[in-house]
This record gives C-alpha cells, sequence and structure tokens, in this order.
C-alpha cells in the first residue's frame, strides 16, 4: 500500500503529531499542555503559509 | 582552570538533583523501545497513550509513504544523522529493519515527506523518553 498525500495533507499532519508531542513534554497541567500544542500547531501551519507564498512571489 | 572548576561543581550538582535511578532508567528504555510505554509504566496512562499514538501513526504514515529507513553504515554524515533520528523510534526501527521496510521509492514524490516523517518521529520519541525519565526521578510531575 502506497500513501500519496499532498504537501498540505503531508504537512498538516506533521505539524499535528509534532504538536501534540510538544504540548505534552514541554508543558505541565493539561490547559497548558492545550495551549502550547495548539500554539506549535498554528506556528507551524503559518510558516507553511509563510514558506508558500514567500516561494510564490520568488517564482513570479 | 576556575571555569573548568565551576562546569566540574555544577555537574555534580546536577548529579545530586538528576539521579540515575533503576526505575527512571527502565522507564528510559521502555519508552525507546516502544514509544509511550515509558509514561504508561509510570502511570500516566493518558499521556502514554497519546504519545504513542502520535509517534507510531508517524512512523507509520512515513513507511506508508515510501519514505527511506536510514541504516547504521550510510556512509556520509547525512545519512548518519538520519540514521540518529531513526533509531530514536526504538523497536519500531529494529522491527522495520527486520521485516526489510523503509527501502524508499524516489518514484513517489511523498517519499521524501515519508522519510522525513520517519526521522521526526524517531526524534520525537527521543524527546518522549526525557519526558519519561524526568517523571521517573520526580522532576515533573
Amino acid at each position: 500500500m502506497i500513501l500519496e498525500l499532498s504537501h498540505f495533507t503531508a504537512a498538516f499532519f506533521f505539524a499535528l503529531f509534532a504538536s501534540v508531542v510538544f504540548g505534552i513534554t514541554q508543558r505541565e497541567g493539561v490547559m497548558a499542555q492545550v495551549k502550547y500544542g495548539a500554539y506549535c500547531f498554528a506556528m507551524f501551519l503559518g510558516g507553511v503559509f509563510v514558506a508558500g507564498w514567500v516561494m510564490w512571489m520568488l517564482r513570479h | 582552570m576556575a571555569n573548568s572548576t565551576a562546569t566540574k561543581a555544577r555537574a555534580a550538582e546536577a548529579a545530586e538533583t538528576q539521579p540515575l535511578t533503576a526505575k527512571g532508567m527502565l522507564a528510559s528504555l521502555l519508552a525507546w523501545l516502544i514509544p509511550g510505554a515509558g509514561h504508561l509504566l509510570l502511570k500516566r496512562y493518558g499521556r502514554g497513550l497519546i504519545l504513542m499514538a502520535s509517534i507510531v501513526t508517524m512512523f507509520v504514515l512515513g513507511l506508508l509513504m515510501q519514505g527511506h529507513i536510514y541504516r547504521p553504515n550510510g556512509g556520509d554524515i547525512l545519512d548518519m544523522l538520519g540514521f540518529v533520528g531513526n533509531v530514536g523510534a526504538g523497536g519500531l526501527y529494529f522491527l522495520t529493519l527486520a521485516k526489510d521496510w523503509g527501502q524508499g521509492a524516489i518514484a513517489h514524490a511523498t517519499a521524501d515527506y515519508g522519510t522525513k516523517y520517519l526521522i521526526v518521529a524517531g526524534l520525537l520519541n527521543f524527546i518522549a523518553v526525557a519526558d519519561a525519565y524526568h517523571i521517573a526521578i520526580g522532576k515533573k510531575s
């Protein structure tokens, strides 16, 4: 079985799993973990969008 | 000289505050071999199951995307770094080697993502191992 994800889907799942582990291991308390995990996730995906637009501008 | 003495004093202080205990070593070893299992051993069931689900899923997705698994004798420095990342997944890495999975298929555009998934799953497991160790020695709750 070969899984072929789109670039965005691959980046989405990468961000999701990494953020979950960062949230659980880097903060104490459930709320702090959820907040930090959400922050990391937003930063990962935000970085994807910023990098995408930078590449688009370089291309054009 | 004074700098070296201060460094030794700091190392001794760290050794006192972070002792090497059997429980800590067992939790670390188990956490490395089976992602999340160290936390389960320490009765942090919620954390352990979520860590296990995240790391194992990431590793399996990497394999399904035809990612490449690095061997210990890769040759160049980047291969060695890839190996360090991969070996962090512990039992998953050894199972993959035993089954001869993770050959990598450059014909697929997402295979490179798969390789990164496999490396990062191992690196995330290293963080989980450190977390399990800190819980075991009482540094974290």
